[in-house]
């Protein structure tokens, strides 16, 4: 999960890192009551989560508390990149000398973490990388060892900060390193942290990853999930427990496994070529060993979609018994048609696998003529864009 | 031979007593591998289907032998599972356990590492089978049979699937690694492996997108491998920024994507399949 600023900030605040006040608000009013807390002058900054937020008019100066009612007014509800503006953050404005960079992330390559710094912040950190890579200092971090006062020295040294922001940033850094392992993030990154004319070293933007695996013992990051952007699909999805993704195709797609699922959307892309352009519409994934409740509930979902005008359910069964499968579906069929819903979409089914012979007698005895029994994944994939094609 | 699994395996079950455990404990002594112990905290002495249970890992490897430990406990127990099982000097631990913080991965692997003497396959993987020989994990036994083809796939249901369309031909080892964001055996590690196997003839790499692992095994195949290479790589029509299901498989800007892996290993020889079928007759073109 990725955090909105004001999240992460508050996440920094708590592990000791030297943040600016501030105040998130959702309407002016709220704008102008924080400016007038706060005092003096105010930035008023877009909470959104994506990058290019000054530059799209989500961030701006007010010397006033009206003026602050104002900028607020300006940048609630404004599109940044495709997000809708719901929440600014008011907060003291510093006056900066010098932006630089440090972050700390998962670094898959080396199974291991990486710190990353530099004295040229404020801009984004992959032009820095491309542009001037010396300027771009990258050292691994044990996670058993962690961020030690040596690894922060080590750090510091090699991306050379000055030495009137040393000891400072060597601080900072421990207690970013803080929030990365007891708030089991995957990134952490401040961009800029600043020093004032005063030499006082801050974080003024902040950007936090949670790991979602690591919600179990983490009771305060639920408070954190903001679902005003999923769709609503998805939502449900969600509640069920099922994995699923919103595309923009037309046919559903069920399947088991990801990497199985992710192969389904592909086959469905190349097959729908030949029925103009006919493309998945969601992936789902209903999990090793899913029960016939399972499968009614993904069922229940995608047919649920108005999108979607052809289902394919590719299951090969492993842990997943095939007859479960197939009963899913007859039970998710009878369960729609209860409720009025009667289904008016072709299903198409390829299942294999651990009791394939039984779940395939099974759709073939259900009597439900949109079910269509398909013997391969390709032609099942090809069946299924004809249908969605309607041809 | 085979690679990291054979018939001279001796496996313990840590987290045999819970459901799962139990369960695929016993598929696994169905499929001919030979379970010589379970592990469960306060549950020494007990027995499932004959096979002891110990408190201990330690216990367990001093009264059977144990080589290999499948690892089946929930999440908040697997990185003190994995840390046992090192300290108790087993060479091979397989995490199947799937939703485990990446933190306690790192950290985990971090520690195997160390120790010099464990080589970690997972988490959340489906394990590995020597066909006819061994199946540590949840591999169904009864897709395939023994024979020359080498696999190792991030993905467990493709794993199946991709067996299963040359099952007439047969495996030496199929071993899945996981879609996590930091895994303990790599395609690379599973690349060298196999090319030191006499009894593996071609390799079948599936990927998927998100991160670069498979063009750094590009690189790898390039300077290291002499036996022919198919891939197949999934993901192709994922969007940015969308999780698909692994927590690793996820498309970040330009990178991570299908086609970059494509034209990566493309570029070293590789013949990449666009579908698991069009992979599967590749398979079968090269070994005539």
């Amino acid at each position: 999960m990725d955090l909105y600023e004001y999240q992460a900030k508050d996440l920094f605040g708590a592990h000791g890192v030297p943040v600016v006040p501030g105040r998130v608000c959702t309407t002016p009013e709220e704008a102008r009551a924080a400016a007038a807390e706060i005092g003096g002058l105010v930035v008023v900054k877009a909470q959104v989560k994506t990058g290019g937020r000054g530059k799209a008019g989500g961030v701006k100066l007010a010397q006033t508390p009206d003026e602050a009612f104002e900028r607020a007014q300006d940048i609630l509800g404004l599109d940044i990149k495709g997000h809708i503006v719901r929440r600014v953050l008011v907060a003291a404005a510093a006056d900066i000398e010098t932006e630089y960079y440090v972050s700390f992330l998962l670094d898959r390559a080396n199974r291991t973490f990486l710190a990353m710094a530099s004295v040229e912040g404020g801009m984004e950190i992959e032009e820095v990388a491309v542009n001037n890579p010396d300027a771009l200092a990258m050292i691994r971090v044990d996670a058993i060892e962690g961020c030690t006062q040596a690894k922060a020295e080590e750090i510091v040294d090699a991306a050379r900060f000055p030495a009137d922001v040393r000891d400072q940033v060597i601080v900072i850094l421990q207690k970013l390193w803080d929030v990365l392992v007891k708030e089991d993030a995957t990134l952490v990154e401040v961009n800029p942290l600043a020093k004032t004319p005063e030499g006082v070293v801050l974080a003024l933007d902040g950007k936090v990853s949670l790991d979602d695996n690591a919600s179990y013992r983490h009771e305060a990051h639920a408070a954190m999930v903001d679902n005003s952007e999923t769709d609503p699909i998805e939502l449900r999805a969600k509640e069920l427990d099922l994995n699923y993704v919103k595309l923009d195709g037309q046919v559903g797609i069920i399947g088991n496994g990801a990497g199985l699922v992710m192969s389904t959307l592909d086959v469905v892309a190349y097959a729908g070529q030949e029925f103009g352009g006919v493309k998945p519409a969601n992936f789902l994934d209903i999990g090793g060993g899913a029960s016939a409740q399972v499968m009614a509930n993904g069922l229940d979902i995608v047919l649920g979609d108005p999108d979607v005008t052809a289902v394919f359910v590719n299951v090969f069964g492993g842990i997943t018994a095939c007859d479960a499968v197939a009963n899913g579906i007859v039970q998710a069929v009878a369960m729609l048609a209860d409720r009025g819903e009667a289904i008016t979409k072709p299903i198409v089914c390829r299942i294999d696998g651990n009791n394939a012979i039984e779940g395939r007698r099974i759709l073939d005895e259900s009597g439900i003529a949109l079910i269509e029994r398909v013997e391969t994944m390709d032609d099942a994939a090809r069946r299924v864009a004809q249908l969605a094609a309607g041809k | 031979m085979a690679i990291f699994l054979d018939e001279n395996s001796k496996v313990l079950v840590q987290g045999m007593t819970g459901s799962e455990g139990t369960k695929h404990t016993r598929r696994m002594v169905a499929s001919g591998t030979n379970v010589v112990a379970g592990v469960t905290p306060g549950k020494g002495g007990q027995e499932v289907d004959g096979i002891p249970v110990f408190n201990s890992v330690a216990d367990a490897v001093e009264a059977t032998g144990a080589n290999v430990s499948v690892v089946f406990v929930p999440p908040k127990f697997t990185k003190g599972a994995v840390i046992e099982a090192v300290d108790a000097g087993v060479p091979l631990c397989v995490v199947i356990t799937e939703g485990v913080p990446v933190h306690d991965t790192a950290s985990f692997f971090q520690y195997a590492q160390n120790s010099g003497t464990t080589r970690v396959i997972g988490p959340n993987c489906p394990g590995l089978i020597s066909p006819g020989k061994s199946n540590a994990g949840i591999i169904p036994g009864d897709i395939t049979q023994s024979g020359r083809i080498g696999l190792v796939s991030k993905s467990g249901t493709l794993t199946y699937q991709m067996m299963f369309e040359l099952r007439d031909i047969g495996f030496s080892t199929c071993l899945g690694i996981g879609g996590d964001p930091i895994i303990g055996t790599t395609h690379i590690d599973a690349l060298a492996a196999f090319q030191a196997d006499p009894d593996t003839d071609v390799i079948v790499m599936i990927g998927e997108i998100g991160g670069d692992a498979e063009e750094r095994a590009a690189a790898f195949i390039k300077d290291n491998v002499t036996k022919p290479v198919v891939g197949y790589v999934a993901g192709f029509t994922a969007p940015e920024g969308k999780t698909m299901g692994h927590a690793g498989a996820i498309v970040s800007g330009s990178s991570g994507t299908a086609a970059a892996k494509q034209s990566a290993l493309e570029a070293v020889g590789v013949r990449v399949g666009k579908t698991p079928s069009e992979t599967a007759r590749l398979v079968r073109d090269i070994l005539g």
